[in-house]
């Protein structure tokens, strides 16, 4: 019986784990495949050049990445750009440096050292950990199964958020006053006007009102690898990027953790030989006892 | 040093001797570790050498962490980006530290409801069962603080509602709470003060595992029957165990080989699994996330804490007793901190003179719903605080109130424990019988 409730117990601390779904707005998510994903999933070098482009061309007119250094755009689990293309891109973003004009301070072309700025509009929050920021996995019921099974979803937000923008819902048109911002069904954070709720306070539509505009709308950017720039495709590659801003270190991070596992199993196999043959003479009663 | 005949340490070489005669440290050594140890001892028996190499994980990956962490509220989330970009190998040595806070906490639960079953905290291991009941709570605390370095959004606003508790204490809470964060709100100097103290605990606790470690190998183990060892000869205590080394170290060792295979999985390829996604945003006092839930591990007295509200009748009389002294948020803090009271109280209010669940036909069903009780407890912490969950979390925390202050002294009295076992010998050999000719015995040492 032990057994058994330990095991219980077990399978439930892995499962209360979850974050909770908050009351209210539901967001529409959709499960993207990513080449990132499971154990052995590794990054698509060309699906990440293809979203520093979207980031670069559109996403950065108003946020910033101010955790992710240029140089690292050169690393080799990374984007992988080559060094003298990091440069010259690089010197496209102007860095304010307080050392400039006898200390007080001025714009320069960016290094290979510095940082991406900051975000340039106040209210866009920085991009550099968005993908480890937001979940786009929950439940059900607080169980946290469906993260573990689909991920945390980080990257699905993104390129749902991307995808997500909608004609706005019939209960809404009906408004004197329309809602600010535009109708978005995988952001569960915005507005949400009382008419779209039942009388239960229940919303009838999914998503809610988010004040960034649409950024993509499908045929934005000229990939250089000649992948055709569809809204979807798009916002699966600027995810995916976003991934990797977040997480440099996943690849690493995944050969790390299957050495481990590997040599951690072989040596539990070889202790459990050991025990097995040194616990052997006491498992049967000895006879002269 | 146990209570249980065993051969004692004898110097052998010159130079033994010698050390021996002026500081006794080798045999201190060896009859810790040549220590008789009970040989029925089940799989529930790893969690104190998992434990033990958790703390020493926390300590020497947290040594590195502090290398490179600065404890300032405009840097401090910066440099944790720093460690996990830069340092190298940081963000290995960074989601072992924050994985291996929830490892230490899956692994003390285990260990802390082993003994609940099998009654290890019964006379003459009440002490064992204090100093424990100390460490977990030091646990929870370095925990807690761990928690606030990163200083991201449930960082900060789960430090403004944790501290946020102590102001609930009459008259006193305000001046309490600010002295706590050294200001009237968190920012740098509760900041620098979790640090140094998220720095200290740990090794507290290092020497409470050893005050732990002492008084059981004073007592000797429990094990699953909770039949003493023989202590009339040590012919007798040698048929009752057998030394810690070599046969529980390599045990040990296997168990913890594979839940460490286990832990480098989660570590490796869903590290973040048990964090929350809001403290990857850097602490903003002025947005509040929608929900701020805990870390997995405080679910269940976090749930006790928000079971009692205004409305509930016990909250109401309470209150009207003490002429308002009492309201539900101080009721609430007050039972949080009374469910872990209780249960370090188990020692004197469990009457029962069987030990083990095992012989407890009765005990063994209400244990198994306190398991349950736990989980449920567990999840619900987690919920909004709204119809169904509020009830749920009141039924909860009152049945965790229940087994140890009714169920545990009443069962005592009315159950009739099933025969127990002669000796440990006894047992074990019913266990395993002799191997004769082709029938091999079934052996399932944990039941």
């Amino acid at each position: 019986m032990f057994r058994k409730l330990s095991l219980t117990t077990m399978t439930a601390l892995a499962l209360s784990a979850g974050a909770v779904h908050a009351a209210g707005a539901e967001a529409e998510i959709t499960n993207y495949d990513f080449p990132f994903e499971g154990p052995f999933g590794s990054f698509d070098t060309n699906q990440l050049q293809r979203g520093l482009k979207v980031y670069t061309q559109i996403c950065s007119a108003c946020h910033g990445m101010e955790y992710v250094a240029f140089r690292t755009l050169s690393d080799e689990h990374g984007p992988a750009l080559p060094e003298d293309q990091m440069r010259a891109y690089a010197e496209n973003f102007e860095i304010f440096d307080p050392a400039l004009d006898d200390g007080l301070g001025d714009y320069r072309p960016a290094t290979p050292a510095d940082h991406y700025p900051e975000s340039s509009l106040a209210n866009a929050p920085d991009l550099s950990l968005m993908a480890k920021s937001r979940a786009g996995f929950h439940g059900p019921y607080g169980t946290g199964i469906s993260q573990f099974i689909n991920g945390m979803g980080g990257a699905e937000y993104i390129a749902s958020l991307m995808t997500g923008y909608h004609e706005e819902p019939e209960c809404a048109l009906e408004m004197d006053v329309p809602m600010d911002g535009y109708y978005n069904v995988a952001f569960a954070n915005g507005g949400f006007p009382d008419e779209c709720k039942d009388e239960h306070g229940h919303y009838t539509v999914p998503g809610s009102w988010i004040s960034m505009a649409p950024p993509l709308y499908g045929d934005d950017i000229d990939f250089d690898d000649g992948t055709e720039a569809t809204l979807e495709q798009s916002a699966k590659d600027v995810a995916a990027f976003l991934m990797w801003t977040a997480e440099p270190k996943m690849m690493a991070r995944k050969q790390a953790g299957l050495t481990g596992v590997v040599f951690l199993s072989l040596l539990a196999a070889l202790l459990y030989l050991t025990n097995k043959k040194l616990w052997a003479p006491h498992k049967k009663r000895v006879e002269d006892e | 040093m146990a209570g249980i005949p065993h051969d004692h340490y004898e110097p052998s070489s010159n130079g033994e001797k010698w050390l021996h005669k002026r500081l006794p440290i080798l045999g201190i050594a060896y009859d810790t570790l040549m220590i008789p140890t009970p040989k029925n001892l089940n799989w529930m028996w790893i969690w104190g050498i998992v434990l033990t190499f958790t703390l020493v994980l926390q300590i020497v990956t947290g040594i590195v962490l502090v290398m490179h962490y600065v404890p300032h509220v405009d840097m401090a989330f910066g440099s944790v980006e720093h460690i996990m970009r830069n340092v190298n190998g940081g963000h290995m040595i960074r989601y072992f530290h924050s994985n291996g806070a929830s490892l230490f906490f899956v692994a003390v639960y285990l260990h802390i409801f082993r003994s609940l079953y099998y009654g290890n905290y019964k006379a003459p291991r009440e002490v064992t069962w204090i100093i424990g009941m100390l460490m977990y709570l030091l646990m929870m605390g370095t925990a807690f603080m761990g928690y606030v370095l990163p200083w991201g959004q449930m960082s900060f606003h789960g430090t403004a509602v944790i501290t946020g508790l102590f102001g609930a204490v009459p008259f006193v809470g305000e001046s309490l709470q600010t002295w706590l964060l050294g200001a009237s709100a968190v920012g740098q100097p509760a900041l620098n003060r979790f640090f140094s103290l998220h720095y200290l605990m740990p090794f507290i606790l290092l020497g409470l595992t050893i005050v732990h470690i002492w008084a059981f190998h004073t007592t000797g183990n429990n094990n699953p029957t909770g039949v003493e060892v023989r202590r009339t000869s040590k012919e007798d205590a040698a048929k009752d165990t057998l030394p810690f080394w070599p046969y529980f170290v390599i045990k040990d060792l296997f168990a913890l080989a594979i839940i460490l295979a286990v832990f480098m999985a989660i570590v490796g390829f869903m590290p973040n699994y048990l964090g929350h996604p809001d403290n990857y945003i850097p602490a903003n006092p002025l947005a509040t996330p929608s929900h701020i839930v805990p870390e997995w591990y405080f679910l269940p007295f976090y749930a006790i804490l928000r079971a009692f509200t205004a409305d509930v009748w016990v909250v109401q009389i309470v209150n009207f007793l003490t002429f308002g002294i009492i309201d539900a948020k101080f009721f609430g803090v007050l039972a949080m901190f009374g469910a872990i009271v209780v249960m370090a109280l188990a020692p004197w209010l469990d009457t029962s003179s069987v030990r083990s669940g095992r012989y407890r036909p009765t005990f063994k069903w209400w244990y198994a719903l306190l398991v349950v009780d736990f989980i449920v407890l567990m999840w619900v912490g987690a919920q909004p605080a709204e119809f169904p969950y509020d009830w749920i979390s009141l039924i909860a925390s009152t049945y965790w109130f229940a087994y140890f202050l009714v169920i545990l002294p009443l069962l005592g009295v009315i159950e009739k424990p099933l025969p127990l076992p002669e000796t440990i010998e006894a047992d074990y050999a019913a266990h395993y019988a002799p191997k004769t000719g082709g029938t091999k015995t079934i052996v399932n040492p944990a039941e």
